[in-house]
């Protein structure tokens, strides 16, 4: 394909979206960090249905516990993100709605990032 | 012929409507559902923790929200969600390896993402409610 790509667009082969393969990359690493992640905060949700306050926070303080949830939480705000931007780039198509939905995408997975953090924390750090 | 009437004759895409549903279609859809699901679901992740955070008193209204029905509804949807889009992720991750790509491979696969999440979410949701007893 020839087509109407200026040869310096072709020679960084970065494509329309200007970040080349880096997004699917991204999704591919985090999707397979999700996978142990995801288990251990299932067996966690289990063990703490129905179990009271004082017992919750014990489970949550604990160091190993605390550290898997925060590392869920960085793998799984960037999943998130980059799963909600591909969604949006597929079904809206009027730029500056597009562009207000992907702004949006990325600060309101930032935010439940940075505040699930700051939860797991404060409990594993003692408030 | 006419010129006209050749152009008519070709074949069009077919719009979504009329394409007969396969097993692997209502899964890959259901992957993209059940991502939205989890994405809006970690609000209740992020109120949990939040709670966990505060106090003994935001912790129980968290807790009597999730055991109301509305509740419990959105917790097991939540955990489907999670073992469906979990499979569905691994499904994607053997295919992106070339791993039973071919169009039987892909039905067997999408039946056992459907069976399997919802065994899982069963088991889980069985293994919860026993530990109720054992567990502090
Ligand atoms: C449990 C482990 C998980 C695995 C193995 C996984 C795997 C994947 C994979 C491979 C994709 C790309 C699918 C494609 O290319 O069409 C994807 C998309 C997506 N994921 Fe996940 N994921 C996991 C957890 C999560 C979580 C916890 C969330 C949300 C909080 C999430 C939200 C999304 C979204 C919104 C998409 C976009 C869906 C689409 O484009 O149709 N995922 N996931």
């Amino acid at each position: 394909m020839t087509g109407m790509r200026t040869p310096r667009h072709r020679a960084r082969g970065l494509g329309a979206a200007r970040s080349g393969t880096a997004h699917f990359w991204m999704q591919r690493v985090t999707a397979i960090a999700n996978i142990p992640l995801t288990l251990l905060f299932l067996a966690l949700l289990i063990a703490l249905i129905g179990s009271d306050y004082g017992v919750a926070r014990a489970y949550v303080a604990n160091p190993f516990v605390a550290i898997i949830l925060v590392l869920l939480v960085i793998s799984g705000a960037f999943h998130m993100r980059i799963g909600m931007q591909v969604i949006i780039e597929d079904y809206i198509h009027s730029l500056p709605v597009k562009m207000i939905c992907l702004a949006g995408n990325t600060l309101f997975s930032a935010m439940i990032g940075v505040v699930c953090i700051y939860g797991v924390l404060r409990v594993g750090l003692g408030s | 012929m006419s010129v006209r009437s050749r152009v008519r004759s070709r074949p069009l895409s077919p719009h979504l409507q009329i394409y007969r549903l396969t097993i692997p279609m209502v899964m890959s859809i259901a992957h993209r559902l059940t991502g939205v699901a989890l994405y809006l679901g970690t609000l209740v992740v992020t109120w949990w923790l939040i709670a966990l955070a505060s106090n003994a008193n935001s912790y129980a209204v968290f807790q009597d929200f999730l055991g109301s029905w509305l509740g419990r509804i959105i917790l097991f949807g939540y955990i489907w969600a999670l073992f469906h889009h979990m499979l569905g992720g691994i499904r994607h991750l053997l295919w992106d390896i070339g791993l039973w790509i071919d169009l039987p491979a892909a039905s067997r696969l999408a039946w056992a993402t459907l069976i399997g999440s919802t065994g899982l979410t069963v088991a889980a949701w069985i293994a919860g409610q026993s530990l109720r007893a054992v567990l502090p």
